[in-house]
């Protein structure tokens, strides 16, 4: 060990020592909340009906996932969430790089596609329904919808507001605008296209369960109408936490499959 | 040869950033085009390098006339502008991407090699410094070998060390391929340090309002009374040109020459 070494403060450990409490104390709210309601029913002073506590509600999930109801009703979900968040990042994409690139595409499109965003999307169930049937082509159609404006946006938005300096950079090197496109606007307007992906996934999720409440046979949010129409507040909570674990296994497998693309990128995003 | 003739602009909102701006340079001169904020030194630049076009008048470089960016005109900006998702050998070679692989990979390691920066070349400009990312940017221009190279107030965030020891960097490259450079400053010394010439601007219309010659041998000793006279001459034609018109007595037609 050098002279510099001793003479250095080691601030090092006392750091960790405080970052390993840091991350747990997200942890201490519900877990405190979870065991004092666990305790509460156990000792009698709550009944639980209605409110089920941890144990029964872990137990409820453990049953589904044991009958193969969690797989059958989970990946029903999934599949419609994959469906029509595939269609809508498409159309959305698509319809985002041609506003955003063309403005004379922006002057034609775009006051359309707003007012088409300002309806609220559950408002074309009913239209659906009577277009597409009430299996699954309303359903993916409606979570579609979900997905296509916020990707749209996003797209539009990351497209204008790439840097002018990048651009002119591009422009003295003389390319041409496919390889403007290529080299200079599409790594660009990359990370604000994930960012996008990411808020439309999310709002898959959301119209996936209006979707399901609408009539569904199978999926997690049937199990959830199921659990109000029988009296199952423990069924509602597990499906609850079933979407809530899907939801962000989704957004963290999209995040992990985005990454290599933004690995450049000098911003503390991956902590969001 | 750079030329620029009668040249103008006049931008949408009647703002007159160049009015009738004649200049020639010789191949291989420096000039240092020097002036107050708003004397069109920035404006000049982005016509010269085709970036926007011209109200009036005419740009040639070896008599071809410049009508947008020309191969033969490399540009290195008051910021380095470096791609984010590119290292800095794809960086610096960003220019070269229509020649065969394995010359553009020797020259972006020539070029790298020269600005001192071999070892990065796998790194993002993210872990570079600011010095070392203007470096990137130079050699970024360089490496595609124009004829004309404007620099930008390209040293003008950077601290006084870095600075010059980027403006030694500068004429090690220049003095490879001996390219016309136009460096647009506002800095007296950056200009005595590295021009042939110092041309002064006067702002609202910006134009040329004088010319200073530099013949000091290099290397330049910044502390040699050669260095602070040129110094001293291009200051005062400076502080002529920032003097409104209507307070200026007629100036002899050789002042410049005279002032010492």
């Amino acid at each position: 060990m050098t002279a510099t070494d001793t003479l250095a403060p080691s601030p090092a450990p006392a750091r960790t020592a405080l970052r390993v409490p840091a991350a747990a104390l997200g942890l201490a709210l519900p877990v405190v909340m979870a065991l004092a309601w666990e305790g509460a029913v156990r000792m009698g002073i709550a009944e639980g009906r209605l409110m089920p506590p941890p144990s029964r509600i872990g137990a409820m999930l453990l049953d589904l996932a044991r009958s193969g109801d969690l797989v059958l009703h989970g990946g029903a979900t999934l599949g419609r969430v994959a469906a029509g968040f595939a269609l809508g990042a498409v159309a959305g994409i698509g319809f985002g790089a041609l506003s955003g690139a063309s403005p004379p595409a922006r002057r034609l499109l775009d006051p359309t596609l707003q007012a088409l965003r300002a309806i609220p999307s559950i408002a074309w169930v009913p239209l659906f329904i009577l277009w597409l049937g009430i299996f699954e082509a309303s359903k993916v159609a409606l979570i579609a919808v979900g997905v296509f404006f916020p990707v749209y946006l996003g797209v539009v938005g990351a497209i204008l507001g790439v840097d002018r300096k990048l651009v002119e950079v591009g422009r003295v090197f003389r390319l041409n605008r496919s390889q403007l496109a290529r080299r200079i606007l599409l790594p660009a307007v990359l990370p604000d296209t994930v960012t996008a992906l990411r808020s439309g996934l999310g709002l898959g999720f959301m119209f996936v369960v209006a979707a399901e409440f609408m009539g569904a046979s199978e999926g997690l949010g049937y199990l959830l109408v199921d659990g109000q129409q029988m009296g199952k507040p423990d069924q509602i909570l597990a499906a609850i936490i079933a979407f809530a674990l899907l939801g962000k296994a989704a957004d963290t497998l999209l995040v992990a499959a985005t990454a290599p693309l933004l690995r450049w990128q000098d911003t503390a995003r991956e902590r969001l | 040869m750079l030329a620029l003739a009668h040249l103008s602009k006049t931008y949408a909102d009647g703002t007159r950033a160049l009015a009738d701006v004649n200049l020639e340079v010789r191949a291989g001169e420096i000039v240092a085009l020097i002036g107050g904020s708003g004397c069109g030194k920035t404006t000049l630049m982005r016509l010269v390098a085709g970036l926007d076009r011209p109200s009036a008048g005419a740009i040639r470089v070896d008599g071809e006339a410049v009508e947008g960016p020309h191969p033969a005109v490399g540009v290195v900006f008051q910021e380095p502008r470096l791609l984010p998702w590119l290292d800095i050998a794809d960086n610096v070679g960003f220019g070269l991407l229509d020649r065969p692989a394995p010359e553009r990979r020797a020259r972006v390691a020539a070029a790298l090699e020269r600005v001192g920066l071999a070892e990065h070349a796998r790194r993002r400009p993210r872990d570079l410094s600011g010095g070392q990312q203007q470096r990137v940017a130079i050699a970024r221009a360089f490496v595609t070998r124009p004829r004309v190279l404007l620099l930008d107030e390209p040293f003008s965030a950077l601290d006084a060390l870095t600075r010059a020891s980027l403006h030694e960097g500068l004429l090690a490259l220049w003095g490879q391929d001996r390219p016309t450079i136009v460096l647009v400053t506002h800095d007296v010394g950056e200009a005595v340090a590295l021009a042939d010439r110092a041309v002064v601007m006067r702002p609202k219309p910006g134009r040329v309002d004088d010319e200073v010659p530099l013949r000091l041998a290099r290397p330049r000793d910044r502390a040699s009374p050669a260095f602070e006279a040129a110094s001293r001459r291009v200051m005062a034609a400076l502080d002529r040109s920032l003097t409104p018109d209507e307070s200026r007595p007629a100036r002899e037609p050789q002042g410049a020459a005279l002032w010492w």
